[in-house]
């Protein structure tokens, strides 16, 4: 097998004393999903800002593509075409749908041509983004905000995505299109997305693979089927959340 | 979602709230004004202090303040609450459209007659040289408060550095006013950018006190080194703008004797006003350029939200900075144009009124839109002319038309941005895209 397109190793992270991330190992193979899961509080999302940069690894590495990014700076490693939909979604609310997903492209030296294919491909996957175009992100539901981030951050024609809790305050009907839209994405590009999900069940149908974190540790790991059927997934998953 | 009832009864607050809120406020301004209003103090012959009391003034000022807040709250009942929508016919809105859209064209071609409609109106003439003036400094700042979210309260620095710049590097070394323009710009810039370092990681309250202090600094630095600025006494004699090169100037060579006119002093102040127009388009054009590539997106993008705009890789720290030394060249630009206007300049030009009156310019406009800074300007400066005539009350009656613009606008006075991405065609939805997604 080649080498994994994200390879975290060891990865210590911490917001000031307090340690978020005590040592995770986790690989990304290029063309898959892969979900981490976990409750409140796990390290779920440090460990996706944690991958640019911010919070910085105390120790640890962060490999892309076989190079070392542990050290580069934030908006570097988003031009190595790493894209995230961060939590809470953060579009830009005073700005038009079509602004927005301009963003997502200014950073990485995008030609005219290279952006009109970008909304091209945005627009098939969340038509409704293109009727709103005009709009101010603010205006939009939290649907379509969230797959406004999403297409923000296809903009930049990743070849990793990584989306942080997208399914996150949506009607249940929206999240399933959300889903829908991530596994357009990946059969028909062959795109490699990283989620993270409280939604255990819903994420792991949709991945690969899965990664059950606990308190700053990996603790289980396997296929997405697999960790679905296993019974301490459900109690590994209950037990962070319940404990204190 | 349903709000109980008691919430629905206490949005229209009865007669009880309304006479609660009035007395408070007129403690308030018992409280206030007993020592400012109620007690005079002044220093006798002798020196000693001689103070008497005016009670009915405090009287009716309190009373003023009962009536004035009853007033308000029946106003605002009236109105109804700030954010209900109310229903503007379709025909009117229309009109109020076009009206909107003529505005910018009609308000340009006005400024541009300006000089001919008034040709001997020398007062006029002044006045809108200065509204101008503090149209473009508003324009400048926009760049800084109104795209990039950046509070600014020591603009005042960099127009200062401009006017230095112009007035040293001319009376010094006798360089004409079109090489200092753009070398009072560069200067400008160069500050804007020594100013931004230090505040990359500062943000909104933080950000605005050292920026209030930065203006302090270069003003004080301006009074106390007395060798290069002269400090108190200013720098004199600055020379006037010539049209590349001919002086304005009933001399031989004067600019009305080429044209073989009679000489009149007026043509300067015409040639000033369509100077500092020039200036201001350009600093408009420049901003409407820059709003709609990626680095005027950043801007913006960096007002909304910072962490945003870090996960989509723009360099905030370059972003930051670029706004500071955009805004700033144009304060700079703004300052070599007055001291040229003056002839004179000294550090009294420039002290925090001045910042604290172009943020005003920018905050009552609407941050971020061109058009509203440009009408601010023309009824902050413009307005406090209208207002001469009643002297002491100046300041009262512009205090108060604020307060209510903010009550009834509190985006300003044109809250809205205009996009700067537009389809490339009027995108006709078909019904197929309309009914996917139920969001």
């Amino acid at each position: 097998m080649t080498h994994p397109l994200l390879a975290i190793r060891s990865l210590r992270a911490a917001y000031g004393k307090i340690e978020a991330l005590k040592g995770v190992d986790l690989d990304i193979n290029a063309g898959e999903i892969v979900a981490l899961i976990g409750a409140n509080g796990a390290g779920k999302s440090t460990l996706m800002m944690t991958i640019f940069g911010r919070p910085r690894a105390r120790a640890g590495r962060i490999e892309f593509d076989g190079r070392d990014i542990t050290g580069v700076p934030t908006h570097e490693i988003a031009r190595l075409r790493i894209a995230q939909s961060p939590e809470g979604r953060r579009i830009f609310p005073r700005m038009s749908v079509a602004e927005n997903l301009q963003m997502g492209a200014d950073a990485t030296d995008s030609s005219e041509a290279d952006r009109a294919s970008g909304l091209e491909r945005v627009f098939a996957l969340f038509p409704r983004l293109k009727e709103r175009m005009t709009q101010r992100g603010g205006t939009l539901s939290g649907g379509e905000q969230q797959m406004l981030a999403i297409g923000r951050a296809l903009m930049s024609r990743p070849r990793l995505l990584m989306l942080d809790e997208p399914s996150l305050g949506l009607a249940p009907l929206i999240a399933r299109q959300i889903f829908d839209a991530i596994r357009t994405l990946n059969r028909q590009d062959g795109l490699t997305v990283l989620i993270v999900e409280q939604n255990a069940n819903h994420a792991l149908k949709l991945a690969h693979r899965g990664y059950v974190m606990v308190n700053g540790l990996i603790t289980l790991s396997g296929t997405g089927s697999e960790l679905l059927q296993r019974p301490e997934i459900r109690a590994a998953y209950l037990e962070g959340g319940r404990r204190e | 979602m349903s709000a109980p009832p008691a919430d629905q009864t206490s949005r229209a607050p009865g007669a009880a709230f309304i006479l609660k809120k009035a007395l408070i406020s007129a403690f308030v301004a018992l409280v206030l004004f007993s020592l400012m209003i109620g007690v005079r103090t002044e220093a006798g012959p002798q020196g000693q202090l001689i103070y008497w009391t005016r009670f009915d003034d405090l009287a009716a000022m309190v009373a003023a303040v009962f009536v004035g807040s009853i007033l308000m709250e029946l106003l605002r009942q009236w109105w109804g609450p700030v954010d209900t929508v109310r229903v503007v016919p379709a025909s009117v809105q229309s009109a109020l459209s076009l009206v909107g859209r003529l505005v910018a064209p009609v308000l340009l071609v006005f400024t541009f007659l300006v000089p001919v409609l008034f040709y001997n109106e020398r007062y006029i003439l002044d006045l809108a040289i200065l509204v101008l003036t503090y149209v473009m400094l508003g324009w400048g700042l926009n760049v800084v408060v109104g795209l990039a979210g950046l509070l600014d309260l020591g603009y005042v620095a960099f127009y200062a550095v401009g006017a230095y710049s112009y007035a040293l590097l001319a009376t010094n070394f006798g360089l004409s006013f079109w090489i200092c323009l753009p070398l009072a710009g560069i200067l400008a810039a160069l500050w804007g950018v020594l100013l931004g370092f230090p505040v990359l990681r500062l943000r909104g309250d933080y950000l605005a006190i050292v920026t209030l202090a930065f203006g302090e600094i270069i003003r004080l630095v301006i009074i106390n080194w007395q060798s290069l600025t002269g400090g108190p006494n200013g720098v004199t004699g600055i020379p006037r703008p010539t049209l590349f090169g001919i002086p304005l100037s009933p001399a031989d060579d004067g600019l009305a004797a080429l044209l073989g006119i009679e000489f009149s002093p007026t043509h300067r102040i015409v040639f000033l006003f369509y100077l500092i127009l020039a200036l201001a388009l350009l600093t408009n054009w420049v901003t409407i350029r820059l709003r709609r590539l990626p680095i005027g997106r950043a801007w913006e993008a960096l007002r909304e939200d910072e962490v945003a705009c870090r996960a989509l890789g723009i360099n905030t720290t370059t972003t930051k900075l670029t706004a500071f030394a955009t805004g700033a060249m144009f304060g700079g630009f703004a300052g070599a144009f007055f001291a040229t206007r003056q002839g004179f300049i000294s550090p009294e030009s420039f002290t925090f009124h001045e910042s604290a009156l172009v943020l005003a310019i920018v905050v009552l406009g609407g941050m971020g839109s061109q058009l509203g800074v440009a009408l601010a300007a023309l009824a902050m400066i413009g307005g406090f002319e209208l207002f001469r005539g009643l002297d002491q009350y100046r300041m009262l009656v512009f205090g108060m038309a604020m307060v209510l613009l903010m009550i009834w606008r509190p985006r300003g006075l044109i809250g809205h941005r205009a996009p700067t991405v537009f389809l490339k065609r009027s995108q006709a939805i078909s019904s197929d895209l309309v009914k996917e997604g139920h969001g």
